[in-house]
């Protein structure tokens, strides 16, 4: 039985070899052109997908949380003992970078000086963000957002950064629920209302960001927020760590916790703190991407179903003949699964070096520019490589039904044409 | 020893019927050359398919070497063709992505034959027909008669039991067709069981014994 099997195999594989060697290379060429964006399909359109969301993913945890976020407690407006806390940390060896953020919600008021009585306030809210310039920059790379004015450093005292949607020509719509500062640029004077608090600061920059806490937020010095805020005890609001390469941020949490951390703060991966909207997209979107990937795939069936079927049916004479002089029908529908298989292996050979060595270099190098996020391409190579025997799987089978349709056929009706 | 009894063979065409084969009883023997005549329609054809079990009989028994054949699965009715029996096309019926070489050693390979012997027989066999110079050639590369030669070559490079050929000639000159003819007498010399059917006169006189069929019966059965 496997011996029949083998030796069938081997005339399938002599088949198919000269089929395709002997087939005309236009043909042999559009069926693989098919299978390369049947391939394409199947990867591209849900990496970009995925990718959409994975650039917003990215940048939230490269732009602000790094790869573990402390931040106060939901009853708490600060993290206690943040002092203790920062020493800590400073002990861990796998920690590479720290900064420690003091953060508070503001009210901020443009054109002030010149405005009359009758006059709409010129106002937007915002998230006073109290930052030591250095670290977070070596964090966050916070400098690299700054698209217009220059970044922050440590004795910059009435000085802020401040983010493009807090600014009136940045964003992109007039939304009802939401008010920008119109007319604000670097060299603006502005105030920071915080209660009966009001100090008046200098925008140095502006950040530009698809990170909402960078773009809506405004950045100033720790040492002026703590004044401000009144908070001269060191507690902090948010503790945004690095860790070293490949140190597991889950191994960190978990010394953090049994460090007793979590007893004062709120302890997250920046898995964990991802926002909850962006989690219910990427849930949304695997499920598109899955689902649009599916039909991708039977396309591809299809496809090659289509392409095998009038391959069989116009050589079904050629079937008839090899019947004819005792050759194996099991041989001959070997002989299309390998000619799919080939398309199919082809196909996706050319799929992932246009995949691998420029789509995703290329949507790396120039991201598509979404409104939330950059989009990069995303394919995992595993799951490519799954997507890849699902393709082949699937041609194969496509390939073999209508092989076995033509191979069933009485042997001197296929001869003769005869139905 | 191939035998008919009582064969027929009938054709269905929604509700008409059109009986081909009408109860032919015939015997050939081992190295017996026999040529099969009659004219378009007569049913000559037909009956060749039936005895190399290209096609079901509707009725009737086939027996090869003691083997009633209608108690064959149709897997043994394949390995019947590939190994005990040959088969000339009329219309050559070469596997036009084969070379000639490769179209002989398709049926050895199949047969479990290793490739370079496969190859060695297929070389004798094309060599035997004259062939010795196309062995790479592709049949749409080869005249009406290399094709048809190649043909013969693939039907005999396993040393079949039986010779079975379909108007071997009916589409070359005369040139062509008196070198089939050579290469079939020469089998025949060599101990060869040939069953051919034509509707050429002159190349019946080559046979042992000649069948004529009209209307689906045998009318005339004749040793030279």
């Amino acid at each position: 039985m496997f011996e029949k099997l083998i030796l069938n195999s081997k005339i399938g594989l002599f088949l198919a070899f000269r089929q395709i060697k002997r087939s005309s290379w236009w043909t042999t060429g559009l069926i693989v052109f098919v299978m390369v964006l049947t391939f394409l399909n199947l990867v591209v359109v849900s990496g970009i997908l995925v990718g959409l969301i994975e650039g917003s993913i990215s940048a939230w945890h490269k732009q602000y949380t790094g790869d573990i976020i402390i931040s106060s407690l939901a009853n708490k407006d600060y993290i206690e003992n943040s002092p203790n806390i920062v020493n800590l940390l400073k002990n861990i060896p796998d920690i590479n970078q720290v900064s420690v953020r003091f953060n508070k919600g503001v009210i901020l008021e443009a054109n002030y000086q010149t405005k009359k009585t009758s006059d709409k306030s010129n106002t937007a809210s915002a998230q006073l963000i109290g930052i030591n310039p250095d670290k977070e920059n070596q964090l966050t790379g916070l400098a690299g957002h700054v698209t217009e004015g220059s970044y922050l450093n440590s004795s910059d005292y009435d000085q802020v950064l401040i983010g493009n949607f807090l600014l009136k020509q940045y964003v992109p719509v007039d939304n009802p629920g939401f008010s920008a500062l119109e007319n604000v640029g670097v060299g603006t004077k502005i105030r920071i209302i915080l209660g009966d608090v009001i100090k008046e600061v200098t925008v140095k920059g502006i950040l530009k960001s698809k990170v909402d806490n960078v773009s809506m937020g405004l950045f100033m010095i720790d040492s002026e927020v703590k004044n401000l805020i009144g908070r001269n005890d060191g507690n902090a609001t948010q503790i945004a760590i690095n860790l070293k390469q490949n140190t597991d941020p889950l191994k960190i949490k978990s010394t953090l916790i049994l460090a007793g951390v979590n007893k004062s703060a709120k302890v997250q991966t920046y898995v964990d703190a991802q926002p909850k909207f962006l989690k219910d997209i990427i849930a949304t979107f695997a499920m598109l991407g899955n689902a649009l990937s599916s039909i991708g795939l039977v396309v591809a069936a299809i496809t090659i179903f289509i392409v095998i079927f009038i391959n069989a049916i116009t050589r079904r004479k050629f079937i008839g003949i090899l019947k004819g002089i005792g050759i194996n029908g099991q041989a001959i529908e070997i002989a299309y699964i390998f000619q799919s298989m080939f398309y199919a292996i082809l196909g996706s050979s050319i799929g992932l070096l246009i995949v691998y060595l420029g789509l995703v270099p290329l949507f790396l190098a120039h991201p598509i520019n979404f409104p939330f996020s950059d989009g990069i391409l995303v394919a995992p190579f595993l799951e490519t490589l799954i997507r890849v025997g699902l393709l082949v799987f699937a041609t194969l089978i496509a390939g073999y039904i209508p092989a076995r349709m033509i191979v069933r056929k009485n042997t001197l009706d296929s001869i003769l044409g005869r139905n | 020893m191939i035998q008919t009894k009582n064969l027929i063979k009938t054709f269905k065409d929604g509700d008409a019927e059109t009986k081909v084969l009408k109860g032919i009883d015939f015997r050939a023997e081992n190295g017996q050359f026999i040529v099969i005549m009659g004219r378009s329609g007569s049913g000559k054809s037909t009956f060749l398919y039936q005895m190399s079990l290209l096609d079901y009989p509707t009725s009737g028994q086939i027996i090869i070497n003691g083997r009633d054949t209608s108690t064959m699965s149709s897997q043994e009715r394949i390995l019947f063709r590939l190994t005990q029996c040959g088969y000339v096309f009329q219309d050559y019926a070469l596997l036009p992505e084969l070379t000639a070489l490769e179209n002989v050693v398709l049926p050895l390979l199949m047969q479990g034959i290793s490739k370079k012997t496969a190859n060695t027989i297929a070389k004798e066999a094309l060599t035997k027909v004259g062939l010795s110079h196309r062995f790479y050639n592709l049949p749409s590369h080869l005249s009406g008669g290399e094709q048809q030669r190649t043909s013969i070559a693939r039907a005999i490079a396993h040393k079949p039991k039986i010779l079975f050929a379909d108007e071997p000639t009916a589409n070359l000159d005369n040139e062509s067709s008196k070198a089939i003819l050579d290469i079939f007498q020469e089998l025949h010399r060599q101990g060869q069981t040939i069953i051919m059917v034509t509707h050429e006169e002159q190349y019946a006189m080559l046979a042992q014994k000649i069948i004529r069929l009209d209307d689906g019966k045998i009318v005339f059965d004749t040793k030279n």
